[in-house]
């Protein structure tokens, strides 16, 4: 097929793209897979997580954010690259709470199934084990905020989609965590309702369902029989039809 | 206080630490206090992990709780998760789950009780019973067996990997799976997943069978130290049926006294506490349970495979039936207590258990697609289970928001505590008291331990109720400074 679409060179192979995609976009619509975690392609790119850095013509950029231009080389996977991911989402697991053999969204989780792709064994730095109490007070979602990776999916899409902007991000470094837009900072004084696209776009397992969990048995969850990288390309084209 | 349980002045006596024990499941150790002409004057089991489930499951949402709670264990996990999901399902309102759904529980605790009980005796007894106690410590082991007597080894392998299979088709994994949820179960049985184990299910059945016999010849053979090693008496309690039958699943709790009189009967899961309490002693992590209307100092009482065998009127499958017929004859008209005996009643659990699957597996239910149930909410719930060693009771108490504010585990190694405690002492007094203590001789105190397959990391599970005892000492050995909680006065 002839294909006459400008290009940029990503790890040694040429990528063709479509004006106005970013790097990430068209390096998933190419079947490259790039790992990430806060970005959906339903939203604006956000590139808070930085776990999609790429090195664009020598200088480090989230791919998620940075528009493709032709003859750009794009370096995607090296020791340093690789390393940096892998050590970014180890800081994720250690930042928070995240006991995966009791968690409902194991085998669902974004951020599991990164780890796995990365080759995350290990915390490898010391677990922080924040206090972070489980917000239990709405009769049809559990907010476990343990788990939260503050990628803000589900600020944007509250505010963006379902126009009620439940949820915000509060604080600074180190202290910055998921709050409510209530004046009890509980989820139950919120207008929060089962249907909202903010209840399906959370990563990890922060956003819940109550009464839900450990419905879907080991074998037919989203990540069981395949890794992220080849559902994600899966989806990326699902996007693209 | 029990007869050498605590010595009159301990700071004159020497002491030997067998630590860890081994072969078990979990880290305890022994400690002995012996004076100058080898005399026994105290022997403790003590368990040294330190867990906390209790505690840090509260504040969780409940539909957690099955999948939390069961990794307690990598050996019995299948019984806290089914005892957990059995206890949720009052509080979601299922006060039956739908018959799919306890074929498939069923078929996951009996795939359970049949790997447990083979590698309990294959892998971590039979060295001692097979190659004898005072064998070559550096054989006595699964690859000493292994060498010796490369079909037994083989066939327990073998067994247990049924086990594990029947617990991966039910729970999607061997080890802490998913399969039990409050109400239910999230997957039943394929046509091709009860074709596999229907497929193995002849030969495990022969070998279970072979398992039977080795063991009762193993006391024929020497029935005398079989009947007599570390040989306590005491109550039994266990559940058994509604119908009074075996029934590790469900039923009702019943104990005897040492006689084997009714002591209770027909109690409800409900109304464990009633009957049964817990006591703290300063030395152990591991509490100490008993039945309330015998008190603390004489209420205590053995669980697991051979409490269980004598507790139930019969076993429902023939093959085990007539099995536990002939271990009773061995003892007519009297309670067996001997510790080693446990090892025959494992036997033909492990027996029934294979039995139990081949009926699960010919009932079509298993294939149901109706999977879980629910009804009014309740507050609290009770699930009651028999566990390879033993009762095993989850106690839930869950508020309005669906987050757990209670928990309460006694499990069966705690139950068995005083009993394994007393057996050593038992084997102590016959085999240690004024010998020099040598590996073989203290390996039989262990022989006594691994007879109740404890598992000592499912037994320490509490926090904030363990006593604490710290002491401040000079170089002399002076205690300068003694601070206590004093946990002999708490209750359990």
């Amino acid at each position: 097929m002839n294909d006459d679409r400008p290009r940029f060179t990503l790890d040694d192979q040429e990528v063709a793209f479509t004006p106005g995609q970013t790097i990430l976009e068209a390096a998933l619509a190419a079947g490259t897979y790039v790992p990430t975690l806060c970005h959906h392609p339903e939203f604006a790119p956000h590139g808070s997580c930085k776990v999609c850095t790429v090195r664009v013509n020598g200088r480090t950029q989230s791919s998620c954010t940075t528009p493709a231009h032709p003859g750009d080389v794009v370096e995607l996977h090296s020791e340093e690259l690789d390393d940096l991911r892998k050590s970014l989402v180890q800081l994720l697991f250690t930042e928070g709470n995240h006991f995966c053999p009791s968690c409902e969204q194991s085998g669902n989780c974004q951020l599991q199934a990164v780890g796995y792709e990365l080759g995350v064994v290990s915390g490898h730095f010391n677990p922080l084990f924040p206090t972070r109490p489980v917000d239990a007070s709405h009769p049809d979602v559990l907010l476990d905020l343990n788990r939260c990776i503050l990628c803000e999916l589900c600020v944007r899409a509250s505010a963006q989609v379902d126009r009620k902007s439940v949820f915000a991000l509060s604080g600074r470094g180190i202290t910055k965590h998921l709050v409510v837009n209530a004046e009890s900072g509980r989820l139950g004084d919120t207008d929060l309702a089962v249907e909202d696209k903010a209840m399906s776009v959370c990563p990890v397992g922060v956003i819940l369902r109550k009464r839900r969990g450990f419905r879907v048995p080991i074998g037919e969850r989203k990540y069981d029989r395949r890794p992220i990288s080849e559902v994600a390309l899966d989806e990326a084209e699902g996007e693209r039809r | 206080m029990t007869d050498l349980e605590k010595a009159a002045d301990p700071s004159k006596l020497r002491r030997i630490a067998i630590e860890p024990v081994s072969r078990v499941e979990g880290h305890g150790k022994v400690t002995i206090l012996l004076d100058d002409q080898n005399r026994v004057h105290q022997v403790r089991l003590h368990i040294v992990e330190f867990r906390g489930f209790e505690r840090f499951i509260q504040g969780r949402p409940y539909w957690e709780v099955p999948v939390m709670v069961q990794r307690l264990c990598g050996i019995c996990p299948v019984s806290h998760h089914l005892a957990a999901s059995k206890a949720l399902d009052r509080v979601v309102g299922a006060r039956r789950v739908t018959r799919t759904a306890e074929l498939v529980r069923r078929l996951m605790h009996y795939g359970q009780i049949l790997q447990s009980h083979a590698l309990h005796f294959y892998h971590l007894s039979s060295p001692d019973l097979l190659l004898g106690f005072e064998s070559e410590p550096e054989r006595r082991n699964v690859v000493g067996v292994l060498a010796a007597y490369p079909d037994i080894a083989r066939q327990g392998v073998m067994l247990r990997k049924f086990g594990q299979e029947a617990i991966r088709i039910t729970a999607g994994k061997r080890v802490h799976g998913t399969g039990s949820i409050p109400g239910g179960v999230n997957k039943s049985v394929s046509a091709s997943e009860r074709d596999e184990l229907a497929r193995a299910l002849p030969q495990v059945l022969e070998w279970a069978r072979l398992g039977v016999r080795m063991v009762a010849e193993l006391h024929a053979k020497n029935r005398d130290t079989y009947e007599r090693f570390g040989t306590v008496r005491s109550s039994l309690l266990s559940l058994v049926g509604r119908d009074g039958k075996l029934d590790l699943y469900d039923g009702v709790l019943r104990a005897r006294d040492a006689d084997g009189a009714i002591i209770f009967d027909g109690v409800e899961p409900d109304d464990y506490h009633a009957q049964l309490r817990e006591n703290v002693r300063s030395w152990s992590y591991m509490k100490f349970p008993f039945i309330r209307s015998r008190g603390a100092e004489t209420g205590w009482y053995k669980v697991g495979p051979l409490a269980r065998i004598q507790n139930c009127d019969a076993i429902g499958t023939p093959l085990a039936e007539t099995a536990r017929q002939e271990l009773m004859a061995t003892s007519p008209g009297a309670l067996i207590h001997a510790p080693l005996l446990f090892h025959w009643a494992r036997m033909i659990e492990l027996l029934h258990a294979a039995e139990v699957i081949g009926g699960l597996l010919d009932d079509p239910d298993l294939q149901g697609h109706d999977l879980t149930t629910s009804g009014p909410r309740a507050t609290s719930g009770v699930g009651i289970i028999e566990a390879p060693r033993g009762t095993l009771i989850h106690h839930y108490e869950v508020d309005s928001q669906d987050l757990v504010t209670m928990c309460n585990l006694i499990v069966s190694t705690t139950h068995n505590n005083q009993a394994m405690n007393e057996a050593i002492r038992q084997v102590a007094r016959e085999y240690l008291d004024g010998h020099e203590p040598t590996e073989g001789l203290l390996n039989h105190i262990e022989v006594a331990i691994r007879a109740f397959d404890p598992c000592l990391s499912c037994a320490t599970h509490a926090l904030g109720k363990m006593p604490l005892w710290v002491e401040i000492v000079d170089a002399r050995g002076d205690v300068l400074q003694r601070l206590t909680r004093d946990g002999e006065r708490s209750p359990g």
